[in-house]
């Protein structure tokens, strides 16, 4: 498999919603403990793209291979695969009739087999991490939004995935809440996590990011290190969309 | 009027008809329980099947989608006449255990294909992102189902499901005309026979006892709900 060394290699990857083309042929690779930062306007395909890396969106056309595997043939054991790549949604998505400690839990116990106690006890641990072992027990509602995406974030860690993918994590928080939330994934990129993240935190892709590609209707417009992608961008459109974050006071 | 009070609310006939009348209610009792006990898996059962994904499972969706076209839109008291016809066909005699089994096969048929559609407004009500957050941690899909769908749905269905059963409750004196002998049969029975009419007023009395506690219950549910809801709202 000639992925060059690339944890997750896509080519020519194109996906239609009936009329609408979202990806228009995307070449895309992410190192292995590299942090990519997708970055683009609403619609230009960011959430699609990470949606057909874990095959929660079926690929049109094109090939992706994570980890030496090509997941986009048949035959492929889709509940494997996604044990191996957790995902974080905008909206936490949390499961509202469990606890925190069995929200964790959940995966692991019945997707994994792994015992009760066990997962149970890896849950806590991982909760203690995040400074929320003590709300093990409350339900999902009870706690703020911050609080819920860490969880989330826990909840998608607990199966030891080998690769992230955040979808606009914090676009749904309020800003002073965003701030504990970038600072569990600053901590996850320092522990060698794999990750693609799909965002609108400049500030945080710039600091964080080993590449930055920039998306534009369904295509990779520009890609390269965070410093030249925000301060010398060479494509036009990278320019506008740059300067219309800007404008928003998001950088 | 007081030939209508003694014909409808004598005491003394309340009280004279009232053990023959329980004596029929106590099968409408055992009708009402066994069935609710049948039609509340087997309706999740078809909503599931009605729900599944896939080019494969296609003629069990269709199976499904029949079945609960053809039941809901078929009056009870059809359907009875129909399963005891198709009883007559295989004996010779019809004994007591007979038509009770085909009163019962006649009521699950029945509200099994209610109960289904109640189950499947519940499943649909749950938010398709919560069965992606399910799958994206590599739950199958029955996983899925099982421990984060179906437990919402459910859920919030509770009183709508409350209500079919008080439906069923009163429905079970519709076995009376394949010639089974529940309350209503017994109330008949002790009209003519006393050319008084006051067991009718005795087994509405049973039904409406039963059925007062259920309903209140599914009031209790609702406002609670609705209070949760408010609390999460502000």
């Amino acid at each position: 498999m000639s992925t060059n060394g690339h944890f997750v290699s896509l080519r020519g990857v194109t996906k239609q919603f009936g009329d609408l083309e979202v990806l228009h042929g995307i070449d895309f690779d992410v190192g292995e403990h590299q942090v990519v930062c997708l970055i683009g306007a609403s619609g230009s395909g960011k959430s699609t793209l990470l949606r057909c890396i874990n095959l929660l969106e079926q690929v049109d056309a094109g090939t992706i291979v994570v980890d030496g595997q090509t997941i986009t043939g048949t035959k492929v054991d889709v509940n494997r695969l996604r044990q191996k790549i957790g995902i974080v949604f905008q909206s936490y998505n949390l499961f509202p009739h469990m606890t925190v400690l069995q929200n964790v839990t959940l995966a692991p116990r019945k997707a994994l087999g792994i015992s009760r106690s066990q997962a149970e006890g890896h849950a806590r641990a991982l909760l203690r991490q995040i400074g929320l072992e003590d709300k093990a027990d409350e339900f999902p509602d009870r706690l703020s939004g911050g609080q819920q995406q860490r969880v989330a974030i826990v909840r998608a860690l607990a199966t030891g995935p080998k690769l992230m993918l955040l979808d606009e994590i914090t676009s749904a928080l309020d800003p002073q809440l965003i701030g504990e939330v970038l600072e569990l994934v600053r901590e996850l990129a320092e522990s060698g996590m794999t990750m693609i993240v799909a965002t609108h935190e400049m500030g945080f892709a710039r600091e964080v990011a080993s590449k930055v590609c920039f998306l534009d209707a369904g295509v990779i417009r520009e890609e390269g290190p965070a410093e030249q992608i925000f301060s010398a961008p060479r494509e036009d459109r990278t320019r506008e969309f740059l300067a219309r974050v800007l404008e928003g006071g998001r950088l | 009027m007081g030939a209508f009070l003694h014909t409808f609310f004598s005491p003394f006939d309340f009280l004279r008809a009232t053990p023959q009348i329980w004596d029929g209610f106590k099968l409408n009792l055992k009708l009402m329980f066994v069935a609710e006990a049948l039609v509340l898996p087997l309706a999740l059962l078809v909503a599931v099947v009605r729900g599944l994904p896939g080019r494969a499972t296609a003629p069990l969706r269709a199976a499904a989608i029949a079945y609960t076209d053809i039941f809901r839109g078929t009056p009870l008291v059809l359907v009875l006449f129909i399963v005891l016809g198709f009883a007559t066909l295989n004996y010779v005699g019809l004994s007591s255990e007979t038509l009770f089994t085909n009163g019962l096969i006649a009521l699950v048929l029945v509200y099994t294909a209610y109960v289904t559609e109640v189950y499947r407004a519940g499943i649909e009500s749950v938010h398709p992102s919560q069965r992606m957050a399910a799958r994206s941690l590599g739950l199958s899909y029955l996983q899925a189902l099982r421990y984060v769908v179906l437990p919402q749905a459910i859920r919030r269905v509770v009183p709508p499901l409350l209500n079919d059963f008080i439906g069923l409750q009163k429905d079970t004196a519709l076995v009376t005309i394949i010639g089974l002998v529940e309350a209503t049969a017994q109330a008949n029975q002790y009209a003519s026979d006393w050319a008084n009419f006051t067991g009718l007023t005795v087994a509405a009395v049973f039904f409406i006892i039963l059925t007062i506690p259920f309903a209140r219950f599914t009031d209790h549910i609702i406002k609670q709900r609705e209070q949760r809801e408010r609390a999460q709202a502000v």
